[in-house]
């Protein structure tokens, strides 16, 4: 048993911490995230510059040859900070699909793009009325459909799809499989349409028709995409870890620091224990992210233990992100203020990849399967 | 990162399981399981059996008869014999005093008193709690005034668990009324055969009686049983509260609670199938399983980030999540038990302690009083009113 940093992952961990603490505080953010872009181009070569953006790719690709572990330390402080770079979006998810699936040749291209900060992908995956866990490609006539190596459907949900320069499309090959496609975001019949989320983000719906693409490898994908989708929780669970983690103590400190009826807040029982309860909601989703995490570093990306840990993460979200707000009072509602932004990003998070209550029926399905569950 | 545990553990945890499998007898496993333990001769045979082996308080200082374990191991040692239901050892023996008499005591007091607390020939109550002390310990009046080479008790203690069966108590007293609450206290080791005590049950609600009022009326102790100096008596139930709460979220307990649960929820019928197949309850089970993990991975933390043997201020949160969960798989039972749950014993009330010769099962017929009977948890060893706010202080700095 070890949950101990190693020294090279706590060093990773400083350098990304002082990264973004210098690039945002709350008024940098809201600067950032109100441009049309809604993330910083200089963060995002700082960030390949340190080595952020080839973390989880191989070396020969290009790449710094990380793992989760890696991984869930950078998005700890990417939720911490709140930074809007699309790690996760336009690198880590769809650069994955690529080095699983991809030939040498186009894997040591796209990797190498991505990793220098050159190139943005996005998946382009989800469809329209296709609520996780199904989030797969649909098998009725609204699925996204591959005919001689051309793409025709809609993709909704795309992260960071805005900005992609290639996106990595889902579709539902004439057998009933399902295969994976690069497709320029310029090619002949590509329309992207962009939105902003509620957590100041940035997506696309983006429609093929007739699009040419170029097929990653062979046979069904849908199981890269299962085991990339579980890498995507866990980072998902330890950037809300950070987030959580931000949004308790900017509680406590406010707590400490704000005065009512001639006391701090933080003399108010009423207050305090409720803040004690965050901290146990925070603890306890350190632990399970910790837990999916240390899977994934094993090589078992078991979809089960994925839910295990989503379903943590989206109640201790809630519960610290709503208690972070009515603690601070009418402040708590305001855009000037951080902890707002926090709520929001946690909320974000529980709605991607499966909510609470999805990963509980996940869980709940197949609970007659085992006796106890237990750890090591 | 890493979470699993080393072959030598695994190795270390197949031992100990073979071990309470065969040594601890069969019927006595099984009572622990069903929740009809015999008191107090289940757990006076299961320590001497322990004991024997070097293994009933591994906790303790080598020298005194403990194990030179790292802490993933008394993890280990606490998890196998829960789920292997093994009943709990005396807490005031193997927890509390124990460890206070070989850490604060002097040569003659651990001669005396260690070998027979640790082989249970000595059945220790704990006298701490008085009717207005709760929470506040320090706040504790029973006084003992030092006369010649004695002291005299007067006062009263409350909450006094499984009191009934003891040799002797350990208490915090009063030994100067005149300074800070927390500087006139000590701790002093009362044998329950001295003239001038008395002890009376408190009945609960699940019908039982498992805890006692002590009245000490010009109680005369031998001032050697003054355990380390007077008025430092403070410090020495600081150092026993810190051990107490170690182990006391009860992990496996509770594992095994809801396996139960599950085995017995797939055993009734249901016009839909069983009611393991209803959503609402495999749902509320889940739910629990996966909370209870959430805290096992947070306790395996503690344990290893203990290994500099300093306390760690998280294990509040231990306490308080550990309490809670054991009171929700309760919960659990007494709800999948349903009606069946209402009889409890015979008509007459002679009876009163037994069950019901009606078709409602017998664990069901257990499950009510199970179920109040562990609203204790949050109560005891730190309400969980006192665990958040030891978070609040010393973990958030509020």
């Amino acid at each position: 048993m070890e949950f101990e940093l190693s020294e090279e992952q706590a060093l990773l961990r400083d350098t990304v911490r002082s990264a973004l603490t210098n690039a945002y505080d709350v008024e940098k953010l809201r600067a950032v995230t109100d441009t049309e872009l809604g993330w910083s181009r200089d963060v995002w070569r700082s960030l390949a510059e340190i080595g952020i953006l080839g973390l989880v790719f191989r070396e020969e690709d290009g790449g710094m040859g990380a793992g989760p572990e890696e991984l869930s330390v950078v998005m700890t402080e990417i939720g911490a900070s709140l930074a809007p770079e699309p790690l996760l979006g336009s690198v880590v998810v769809p650069g994955s699909l690529v080095a699983r699936t991809a030939d040498d040749t186009t894997r040591s291209e796209i990797v190498d793009g991505l990793s220098s900060g050159a190139r943005l992908l996005a998946f382009a995956h989800n469809e329209n009325r296709d609520r996780w866990p199904h989030a797969a490609v649909l098998t009725d006539g609204a699925a996204t459909t591959a005919t001689d190596g051309t793409i025709t459907g809609v993709k909704t949900l795309v992260d960071h799809g805005d900005v992609a320069d290639t996106f990595v499309v889902s579709a539902r090959e004439a057998d009933g499989t399902v295969g994976l496609y690069l497709v320029p975001a310029d090619a002949e019949g590509v329309t992207v349409t962009p939105y902003r989320t509620h957590d100041r983000r940035r997506g696309a719906q983006v429609e093929f028709t007739g699009t040419p693409g170029t097929r990653l490898g062979e046979g069904d994908a849908s199981q890269a995409i299962t085991e990339v989708e579980i890498a995507a929780q866990s980072a998902l669970c330890a950037e809300a870890v950070g987030a959580m983690s931000r949004a308790l103590d900017l509680t406590t400190e406010y707590l400490k620091a704000r005065k009512q009826f001639g006391v701090p807040l933080s003399t108010f029982q009423a207050l305090s224990h409720r803040a004690a309860d965050m901290y146990v909601q925070v603890e306890l989703a350190r632990s399970m992210s910790t837990y999916l995490t240390a899977s994934l570093a094993d090589g078992d990306y078991d979809p089960i233990t994925a839910s295990r840990a989503k379903l943590q993460i989206c109640r201790s979200g809630r519960h610290v992100g709503q208690e972070a707000i009515q603690m601070h009072g009418g402040i708590g509602m305001t855009a000037e203020y951080p902890v707002g932004h926090y709520a929001s990003r946690l909320t974000a998070i529980s709605h991607t990849l499966g909510d609470a209550d999805a990963h509980l029926a996940k869980l709940t399905g197949s609970v007659a399967e085992w006796k106890m569950v237990t750890v090591g | 990162m890493q979470l699993r545990f080393t072959p030598e553990e695994e190795s270390f945890r197949r031992e100990l399981r073979d071990f309470f499998t065969t040594a601890i007898p069969e019927e006595i496993r099984r009572r622990n399981e069903e929740g009809k333990q015999q008191w107090p001769d289940d757990v006076v045979t299961t320590t001497r059996i322990l004991n024997e082996r070097g293994i009933a308080v591994p906790a303790w200082p080598v020298e005194a008869g403990g194990q030179d374990w790292t802490p993933v191991q008394h993890h280990i040692w606490r998890e196998e014999m829960s789920l292997n239901f093994v009943p709990d050892l005396l807490p005031f023996n193997a927890g509390m005093v124990g460890p206070v008499i070989a850490h604060f005591g002097n040569d003659a007091q651990k001669e005396r008193f260690l070998p027979a607390t640790r082989n249970l020939d000595l059945w220790w109550c704990q006298g701490f709690s008085e009717p207005e002390a709760g929470s506040d310990l320090a706040s504790l009046k029973t006084r003992a005034v030092r006369d010649g080479d004695e002291y005299v008790v007067n006062g009263q203690k409350t909450w006094t668990t499984l009191g009934q069966y003891a040799d002797w108590i350990f208490m915090l007293v009063r030994t100067d009324p005149d300074v800070k609450k927390q500087a006139g206290i000590s701790f002093l080791l009362i044998d329950l055969d001295t003239p001038g005590i008395e002890m009376r049950p408190i009945q609960l609600i699940d019908g039982g009686h498992e805890v006692n009022e002590v009245f000490f009326n010009d109680v005369r102790v031998p001032a050697e049983n003054l355990v380390g100096k007077e008025n430092d008596g403070w410090t020495i139930a600081k150092f026993l509260l810190g051990n107490e709460r170690s182990g006391i979220a009860r992990v496996g307990y509770t594992k095994t609670k809801l396996a139960r649960a599950k085995t017995l929820a797939a055993q009734i019928t249901t016009p839909v199938g069983t009611l393991l197949d209803d959503p609402a309850i495999a749902s509320r089970i889940a739910d629990l399983e996966n909370q209870l993990l959430a805290l096992e991975v947070t306790q395996l933390r503690v344990v290893v980030g203990s290994s500099d043997g300093k306390p760690n201020p998280a294990s509040s949160l231990l306490k308080l999540r550990g309490s809670e969960l054991q009171q929700e798989a309760m919960e659990l039972l007494a709800d999948i038990a349903g009606a069946d749950s209402l009889p409890v014993a015979g008509p007459d009330a002679a009876d009163a302690n037994g069950t019901a010769d009606v078709l409602s099962p017998e664990w069901a017929q257990l499950s009510v009083p199970t179920y109040l009977n562990y609203r204790k948890v949050t109560i005891y060893g730190g309400s969980s009113e006192v665990q958040r706010q030891i978070i609040d202080k010393a973990v958030l700095g509020l």
